[in-house]
């Protein structure tokens, strides 16, 4: 949704016309660069070399949890306090504080699902020029060098990565103002004695922007003066860095020489650019490094703006350059240098030391929480647009998707559903029944979203804004008043989503008695929680607003993921605790995994932001959002029908499948180009449905483990290097590649498959294909190129129906691919879809499924669990198999079927018929 | 502890096919052959909830193969085909509720209901017809009356443009008869013809040009002067009705009067305004135009629709008053204040091959802001009355309009035949 719309008040047209200068591209200048941002600008020009900061060793205190330990900064003498802490699960916390602040730095709350647990550090050697601790298990030490401050944490002989080494840790203590005090003589003397890198104050600092910047017409009073901090890490051996998004860049992240670095400040940025570090709606802090020995993560938990420059020893030299190197052995060894540079707030740093990055996914689950599980139908086709616009049109819609039998699960309500974009509320012309309304979706076993957004029109005849007012609950202006901005209501309140009490609040909105007209299958999306604020900075909230006693500035990144935590609590309470939500966010931050899905906010219906859908998601995956999509379609301008095909061909194998489109492009509904092109599409979502057990099955583990649904393939094969940097393909879970037909006129693509010695079955044709190959598939408009890892089983349902819930029962057909030495495994995960007795009642059944000795059985994972599913194994299909001569199914209660087969000897493929067996039993299928 | 509901389905009674034309291929007891020819099977896998058959056409009875159909016969309504994926997914499709036979969801037989709703509407639908296809000959014979007399009155014009017409050429016969001798001499020389061509129209230019002279000198004083020539509307420069002072100046070359040499050197501008002036009066030009456009219009095959032209007819919505002039515009006006949009401008009829006339598109509206132009497409259904039923806007800056008129009521069968051809109700 989003963007901006002339119907609105006469200000925001005359407003809009000066922001939007009438082009069809982000306009840059509405978005600061570093060299505009007073902070980034004042950190970035410190430049590596002596760091001022010196440990003070006789400060050192280990006890049983932690070790501190003083930091003294020589030119200005303020004490800073470490604290270190080994966290279980092969992780390091490091946290820096002002020894004694002015008053205290923000810390960020609700982001960690619990005091991380930790284990003891013990003190192997202390000298006067430093101490060495060991890390526990592994041979790993963590080296604290006293002068200069600095820390290396080692393995055996290597150091797997540095803090400080390049002496960029910065941190500007908090001060009183001089320049405002009676005596400003007598100021400016004490100046001359201050420290030599401190920044000098008065009419400097004003230049500097310690006290107060401009951007544009926006001044920021800054009443708690400078406040950033900054540190840098060095990884040596490490030429891959992924994550920190969100960017609309490549997976594999770029140095940040000569340019701006990655920035991450929540922002609502109006037809976005591919391929720079500007920000955009969400900001995860989190980077993993890539090598073939070792997959690591840091984890900088902040919440203001954040910029991260990246810098690599090795990023300049040509491929001959490094061979070069090699040949004469004359390389030094290949580094990565990363620096963070945050606002406000304190250093609070996770070292996720792997070694795999199955390990770093799960340190970092273990730290912020896993992906919600959402309920299945989530999985399944999305069909929005701003807007549908009334009671008919929605029925039409729902109809026209039956008429040309093409499934979906959720249609989707945009802000003009509402009365005069108050949200909780219906607009009374165009949606005078909901509830019929909703109930006719019921009755075709279908879902609708809508939206509710964050910004609170300001009209006293509005319940949810004199509540809000009344109760105190909105974010308030630097002089105490409510913070008032522009959003599509026109003049709008904020609600301070940090405040629990407010939390509470908007969450009992959702109940049934108070969100009028909404029913069970009504869900929720959050737009626009950034947040945006038209006539805002940059198009955001003030920095000097005021959440409680803390400023905008410290938490800027984390409103958005109250916002949904908010209202992901709602749709709990509504169901008194049984239901699983489904919520959208826009923004989002470290640890919105738990409240549902994402998406990569409003794009282009241009072949290149297609592709970028892929690195764009495979990075949120990496940091534990896995449930994240990309407008099926695009969101501005209208795609050709050949780009709306392949958007709804690569859409049908990305986690959330949605289609969405600008209120002024024309209508898209899938059957509006020609009976071709509606089978295409057709075709396409179908495939998701068949594949919607896998899907359910990966999410269970992204929500269980935290394992990455959608995955780079280095994940999978962290020792070949040539994935390193590939994202215009990827994993879903470790067992289907997908290449989608991303160019224009394509007429083929090539594939890498990885894995020397495996083989990859074509999904489509069965061909076998041998791994460790680049394949060139030619490809024709209804291809969507996906291959099946040899050693793998696959549950599909090739029933497919209207909609995901009139599939539950179906029955399920086994898709086995043979790896070389005949084996494969999988597994069979089956739920009630919907509820949260998976976990508070153990109600579910989780199979192991595997092929070895000629024989395919199933046995249960998860013997404490209990379930009743009517499903059974409709059909086994074995792909790279030989012609048995019988095959005998055996069941539990002793019995045994022979059961008829079919063998394709050209495509070695066998076909079991009808095993009939129920699905959650232990069964057993022997060939012979 | 559990209920393999697979054994449940085998025992559960299937429907068998009921089209009388496929049952046969569903013989009991006899091997089955895909209707494809694919491949031949037992008789117990016929509806045995697996799909053996590539054409599906072993299962109408359950959902098991994706490209299958199923029969509903909905006894009391219309006999329907739905795709087999709707069979016991728990939503009621067919009428007389036989796709849910193991499902769990309560379905009514509803096909009795139905049926009578659809004779009630058909018969509702059938008096519109007859009684819309009744206005609708009233209305051809209308549009033959008044395209006659539109016709008639185009034809007298144009008569009298005729005669103008012929005195100009009888004129100028009189002066090429006079240049016969260079005729002549281009036929002796031919090489110098062009020259002589040049010539020749010069001469004529100048013989028209200054019969102009005399004929705008009303007061014959050998000027022509402002006065004079702002008489003569039909040389308005902007074409706005009126011949200002300063216009005329203009025309003149910025001088109050000419005499005949400078009035040769303004002839130029006035020149082919004038010579049309000759052949029709401007009040005379804008009537034949316009004639000539209705005319020119298609109204329908038998001019059915002629009787919407210059009419209009409105709308109104809880905010605007929409507003649809057939072969003219489509506007739209906020009620409470603000200024009109258009929503498009006559463009052409849209409908389908077999039924041109059933869509109008109105195209070139308003321009959107970052978007199209606005454009609206009118949908004609028959009924009674000439209205505007309904208005929306699908796409943003695309309207769709439904609007009835008798003009496109089919010639009704008799209500006996609409309901004989519906021998299932």
């Amino acid at each position: 949704m989003a963007a901006f719309i002339v119907r609105m008040g006469p200000l925001l047209v005359l407003w809009l016309a000066v922001f939007l200068s009438g082009t069809w591209a982000v306009d840059r200048g509405n978005f600061k660069t570093c060299d505009q941002s007073a902070f980034c600008k004042r950190q970035r020009a410190l430049k590596p070399g002596q760091s001022p900061y010196r440990a003070l060793l006789e400060t050192l205190e280990l006890t049983n949890t932690k070790l501190t330990l003083q930091l003294i900064n020589d030119n200005n003498k303020v004490r800073l306090l470490l604290e270190l802490y080994r966290l279980q699960g092969n992780m390091t916390r490091v946290k820096i504080n002002e020894l004694k602040p002015l008053k205290p730095r923000f810390e960020v709350p609700d982001v960690l699902i619990n005091d991380p647990p930790t284990e003891p550090l013990s003190l192997l050697s202390q000298d006067e020029n430093g101490v060495v601790l060991s890390l526990g298990a592994d041979s790993q030490w963590l080296i604290v060098s006293a002068k200069p401050f600095r820390l290396d944490i080692m393995e055996g002989r290597e150091v797997l990565l540095s803090l400080n080494s390049r002496g960029l840790l910065a941190f500007e203590h908090l001060r009183i103002r001089k320049d405002t005090q009676v005596d400003p003589e007598g100021a400016e003397k004490k100046e001359e004695t201050d420290a030599a890198n401190e920044p000098a104050e008065g009419e400097t600092a004003k230049e500097d922007g310690m006290w107060e910047e401009t951007f544009k017409s926006h001044t920021d009073n800054k009443p708690n003066g400078p406040s950033s901090i900054s540190l840098d890490f060095s990884l040596p051996g490490v030429e891959h860095v992924y994550g920190i998004p969100e960017h609309a860049d490549s997976l594999k992240l770029k140095t940040t020489d000569g340019g701006d670095p990655y920035r991450l400040f929540n922002l609502d940025v109006f037809q976005y650019e591919l391929f720079n570090p500007m920000a955009l709606y969400g900001a995860i802090p989190v980077m993993l490094s890539h090598s073939a020995q070792r997959t690591m993560g840091i984890f900088w938990l902040n919440a203001a703006e954040t910029w991260v420059d990246i810098s690599s020893n090795t990023a300049g030299k040509t491929v001959f350059g490094q061979m070069l190197d090699y040949v004469q052995g004359s390389s030094e060894t290949p580094q990565t240098d990363v620096r963070w540079i945050s606002e406000s707030g304190i250093i609070d740093v996770f070292i996720m030391l792997g070694p795999t990055p199955t390990d770093v996914f799960s340190q970092y689950s273990s730290l912020t929480g896993t992906q919600a599980f959402p309920p299945l139908s989530a999985l399944a086709y999305h069909q929005c647009r701003w807007n549908y616009n009334d009671q008919e049109d929605v029925a039409a819609v729902d109809q026209g998707f039956d008429e040309h039998d093409i499934p979906y699960d959720f249609i989707w309500l945009d802000i003009e559903h509402t009365d005069g974009k108050r949200y909780f509320t219906w607009d009374p012309h165009k949606f005078p029944q909901p509830k019929d309304m909703l109930q006719g979706l019921v009755d075709k076993r279908r879902k609708m979203v809508t939206i509710v957004d964050p910004h609170i029109k300001v009209d006293s005849s509005y319940k949810i804004h004199n509540e809000i007012r009344s109760k105190g609950f909105y974010v308030k202006n630097k002089d105490g008043g409510d913070y008032e901005g522009w959003c599509w209501p026109g003049n709008s309140g904020y609600p301070d989503f940090t405040n629990p009490e407010m939390r509470a609040w908007w969450a009992s909105m959702f109940a049934y008695d108070q969100y009028e007209g909404s029913m069970e299958n009504m869900y929720t999306w959050n737009d626009m929680n950034e947040p945006s604020v038209f006539n805002g900075p940059e198009v955001t909230m003030h920095k000097d607003a005021l959440h409680g006693n803390w400023e905008n500035r410290d938490l800027h990144n984390l409103y958005g993921l109250y916002v949904q935590m908010a209202t992901a609590e709602g749709l709990i309470e509504r169901s008194g605790g049984v239901e699983r939500p489904f919520v959208l966010t826009r923004a989002f931050f470290a640890g919105s995994q738990r409240y549902g899905a994402v998406w990569t906010g409003d794009n282009t219906a241009e072949w290149e932001h297609l592709k970028i859908s892929i690195p764009m998601c495979l990075s949120l995956g990496l940091v534990g959002v896995s449930f994240c999509g990309a407008d099926v379609g695009g969101f501005f301008k209208s795609p050709s029908t050949e780009l709306l095909v392949r958007w709804y061909q690569t859409g049908a194998y990305q986690p959330f499948f949605r289609a969405h489109a600008h209120l002024d492009t024309p209508r898209r509904e899938p059957w509006l180009f020609g009976p071709e092109n509606t089978a295409l599409i057709r075709e396409a979502v179908r495939q998701r449905y068949a594949l919607l057990p896998y899907w359910y099955q990966l999410f269970y583990h992204a929500h269980h483990s935290g394992q990455p649904v959608m995955r780079p393939l280095w994940v999978e094969y962290p020792q070949d290097t040539a994935t390193f940097s590939m994202d215009d393909q990827f994993l879903l879970g470790r067992d289907l590649l997908v290449h989608p037909v991303t160019e224009e006129g394509g007429r083929g693509v090539t594939a890498y498959l990885p894995g020397k010695g495996e083989v990859w079955f074509d999904v489509h044709t069965f061909q076998k294909h041998n791994g460790a190959q680049n394949l060139y598939i030619p490809v024709t408009i209804s291809s969507i190129p996906v291959f099946q890892r040899g050693g793998s089983i696959i549950p599909r349902k090739a029933r497919v129906r209207r909609s995901s819930s009139c599939m539950e029962h179906d029955p399920y057909t086994l898709f086995v691919a043979l790896s070389p030495k005949r084996f494969a495994q999988g597994e069979l995960y089956i739920d009630d879809g919907h509820t949260f007795n998976f976990d508070k009642q153990k109600q579910f059944i989780h199979r192991r499924l595997s092929f070895a000795n000629k024989a395919l059985s199933s046995r249960n994972l998860a013997p404490g669990s209990q379930f009743i599913t009517p499903s059974w194994i409709e059909k086994i299909v074995i792909l790279g198999a030989s012609k048995p001569s019988k095959a005998t199914l055996k069941t539990p209660d002793g019995k045994e079927n022979l059961l008829e087969f079919e063998f394709d000897a050209s495509m070695s493929v066998l076909t079991l018929r009808k095993p009939g067996v129920n699905a959650g039993v232990d069964w057993t299928v022997v060939l012979q | 502890y559990f209920i393999p509901l697979n054994l449940l389905l085998c025992t559960q009674p299937l429907p068998v096919p009921t089209i009388p034309t496929e049952r046969q291929f569903y013989e009991e007891n006899k091997p089955f052959t895909c209707l494809d020819g694919s491949s031949t099977i037992p008789f117990d896998r016929v509806n045995d909830d697996y799909c053996d058959c590539r054409d599906g056409s072993d299962e109408p009875g359950t959902a098991a193969c994706p490209n299958g159909s199923f029969h509903c016969t909905n006894a009391g309504f219309r006999p329907t085909f739905i795709p087999s994926s709707r069979i016991n997914d728990g939503i009621c499709d067919c009428c007389d509720t036989t796709d849910e036979y193991n499902s769990g969801a309560t379905c009514q037989n509803t096909c009795r209901e139905m049926g009578r709703k659809e004779r009630e509407s058909l018969q509702i639908m059938a008096e519109i017809t007859k009684e819309g296809f009744l206005l609708k000959q009233q209305l051809i014979h209308e549009a033959k009356r008044g395209q006659e007399d539109k016709q008639g009155k185009l034809t007298e014009l144009q008569g009298s443009k005729k005669g103008l017409e012929e005195k100009v050429e009888a004129l100028r016969t009189v002066k090429e008869t006079a240049e016969d001798p260079e005729k002549e001499a281009k036929e002796r020389h031919l090489k110098a013809w062009e020259e002589q061509k040049e010539l020749i129209r010069m001469e004529k230019d100048k013989t028209r040009m200054a019969e102009a002279f005399l004929e705008l000198d009303d007061d014959a004083d050998g000027y022509v002067s402002v006065a004079e020539l702002q008489s003569h509307l039909e040389l308005d420069p902007d074409s706005d009705g009126s011949l200002s002072e300063t216009e005329t100046q203009g025309l003149l070359g910025g001088a109050d009067k000419v005499d005949t040499s400078t009035f040769e050197t303004v002839w130029s501008g006035i020149k082919d305004k004038y010579l049309q002036s000759l052949i029709c009066d401007p009040e005379c030009i804008s009537i034949c135009r316009n004639l000539e456009k209705e005319i020119g219009f298609d109204f329908g095959p038998s001019a059915e629709f002629a009787y919407l032209y210059s009419q209009c007819y409105e709308l109104s919505t809880s905010e605007y008053i929409y507003r649809l002039c057939p072969f003219n515009r489509v506007s739209q006006k906020p009620k409470f204040g603000g200024s009109e949009t258009n929503l498009g401008l006559w463009g052409q009829w849209a409908g389908p091959e077999d039924n041109l006339y059933s869509v109008m598109k109105y195209d070139h509206g308003q321009g959107c802001w970052q978007g199209p132009n606005r454009s609206t497409t009118v949908k004609l259904t028959c009924g009674k009355e000439t209205v505007v039923t309904s208005t929306s806007e699908p796409s943003r800056c695309e309207y769709l309009m439904e609007f009835t008129t008798p003009a496109v009521c089919q010639e009704p069968a008799s209500l006996d035949e609409v309901l004989h051809g519906h021998t299932e109700l």
